[in-house]
């Protein structure tokens, strides 16, 4: 520039590299989509010029469905939206039926939807830790997760019968109580969890190759990230200390104490931080919950033909973020409308504005921050 | 394997080429990392620590050119089946297709709805079926295992020269 004052000619347009303008398609059969996701980039050379996601190629018309099917008979397929934490789906669902038939949960039963809900988060983040930290090539993160995750299956298993779709919660209750000894078995794998949270945090907080790949990757402001209606991790990644659980707490979320983990940045790595410390506090919450669980009845009195009247919305804070469900009935035996208001889908519109600036390969680890379910997504 | 004479040198073996081309070809069946939905949980859990499929000499491939063995874990419907195709066509021959859960082999819960593909064997041949919503891994393996053992029977083609 200096130069070009001196001789007075104009600065020159070739002095800037040309934009070469290329279409990157990633997905839907991609390792680090976390499913059947396939995202449109727009890159220069390495540089996302722009990101987009192309969804529904799991599109499984649970929505359709539900208005076919009695109130039980919806609750195995709420899930199959979210499968990596069913309990929520569920408990989002049977919470919209529960408050438009106007059935009374007992108590005992809410405490158990609170530590089952809590233990599945803690299912579905030890999932999420070892899909990010595989994405991001830790392979044997991924391996010591889903070791841990094992024993909490095992648990599941015990309780319900399955190991991952559970169909557990129901209208006015649960389906069956805890077993005997169920208070020792979480005890134990949580003193073992903690234990292993600290491998954890050995392998991945705090490493220098992890640090670069994911500090100042995918920034999203506060500003930003409630404009977009984020919610869940991203949102309290940016600094946003939102959590239905305590804002609007449902069931009986009210009775224990717990906080709620904020990030600084925005970035992947707070995200990251906002995620490790949910296990903490979910292990405080199902803790309390063990030691003041009541005893009663797991079931309460529901009608026999349940007739739906009128609408409703429930929200409950999943792992993912804030799960809704939008039930109108129209006085049959079987919902009218069955919205799902899934979390990921609003995530899914930041890659463009969390992904531009950076790598291709900063997209894999935006992916994985946001901890996408595309179960969730196209329903 | 083959059946091994008195009065052979210690260390040979006799067995037919087929038995031996079979053999080598069922003992790493590698695998293509394709999740479509909850069943590929399962099948990373199979793959994972616990149940750990590398036993079986099974490894996950993200790229359908490396790999022999296209697990189809989950629901396919009329968007994603073309894509199936697709990666199906991409595999190189020895190939195998297992399908995992209840929508994969005829829709399961899915089953006549608007949108599903009521069974991945509308769209490509399929060797092993594994029922489950989803399975467990057991289950899986199960299914591999009968994998091994229709490999095991297979004939082997006599390579034809390349067709120009």
């Amino acid at each position: 520039m200096a130069e070009t004052a001196v001789t007075g000619t104009p600065p020159q347009e070739t002095a800037k590299p040309a934009v070469h303008e290329l279409f990157v398609n990633m997905g839907p059969q991609h390792p680090s989509t976390h499913g059947v996701l396939r995202v449109m980039l727009k890159v220069d050379g390495e540089r996302i010029l722009d990101a987009d996601a192309d969804v529904g190629y799991l599109h499984r018309c649970f929505e359709k469905i539900a208005e076919r099917r009695s109130v039980t008979m919806v609750i195995p397929y709420t899930d199959r939206t979210d499968y990596l934490a069913a309990i929520t789906s569920e408990w989002a669902y049977v919470m919209a039926a529960e408050k438009l038939l106007g059935v009374e949960v007992p108590e005992r039963a809410e405490y158990i939807r609170v530590i089952v809900g809590e233990l599945q988060r803690i299912a579905s983040h030890l999932i999420w830790f070892g899909a990010f930290a595989l994405d991001l090539g830790a392979t044997t993160a991924f391996l010591y997760a889903w070791r841990e995750r094992e024993y909490l299956l095992d648990i599941f298993q015990k309780l319900t019968g399955a190991r991952m779709l559970y169909n557990y919660l129901r209208v006015g209750g649960v389906r069956n109580d805890l077993y005997d000894g169920f208070a020792d078995d979480v005890h134990r794998f949580l003193k073992q969890l903690e234990e292993k949270l600290r491998e954890y945090h050995d392998l991945l907080t705090g490493n220098r190759i992890f640090e670069t790949r994911t500090k100042g990757i995918g920034v999203i402001t506060a500003e930003q990230a409630i404009a977009w209606g984020a919610s869940g991790p991203v949102l309290r990644g940016s600094g946003v200390p939102h959590d239905l659980r305590k804002a609007h707490p449902y069931s009986v979320y009210d009775r224990f104490e717990f906080g709620i983990p904020v990030g600084e940045d925005g970035d992947v790595y707070s995200r990251y931080v906002v995620r490790m410390q949910e296990f903490y506090e979910s292990m405080r919450i199902v803790r309390q919950a063990l030691r003041d669980i009541p005893g009663g009845p797991w079931q309460g009195d529901v009608p026999r033909r349940m007739k739906l009247n009128g609408d409703v919305y429930t929200r409950i804070e999943s792992p993912r973020g804030e799960v809704g469900v939008y039930l109108v009935g129209d006085g049959s035996d079987t919902p009218y409308r069955c919205h799902y208001r899934s979390p990921c889908f609003v995530h899914l519109q930041l890659l463009g504005p969390m992904g531009v600036g950076h790598l291709v390969a900063d997209m894999v680890a935006i992916i994985g921050s946001i901890d996408i379910v595309m179960g969730e997504v196209d329903r | 394997m083959g059946l091994i004479s008195h009065e052979a040198v210690p260390g040979v073996i006799t067995t037919r080429l087929r038995r031996l081309v079979n053999w080598s070809r069922k003992s790493s069946l590698w695998y293509m990392l394709f999740g479509i939905a909850c069943c590929a949980i399962e099948m990373m859990a199979t793959g994972a620590s616990r149940y750990d499929f590398d036993r079986f000499g099974m490894i996950f491939r993200a790229s359908p050119r490396q790999s022999d063995l296209m697990i189809v874990p989950g629901t396919v419907n009329e968007k994603m089946a073309d894509r199936i195709k697709v990666l199906y066509d991409q595999m190189a021959e020895p190939r195998w297709v297992l399908a995992m859960g209840g929508c994969a082999v005829n829709g399961g819960p899915y089953h006549g709805e608007y949108n599903i593909v009521d069974g991945v064997d509308k769209v490509v041949p399929v060797d092993v079926y594994v029922p489950g919503c989803p399975p467990r891994p057991e289950a899986l393996m199960h299914g591999v295992l009968l994998l091994q053992d229709k490999i095991m029977r297979e004939g082997i083609e006599i390579p034809q020269p390349a067709r120009g």
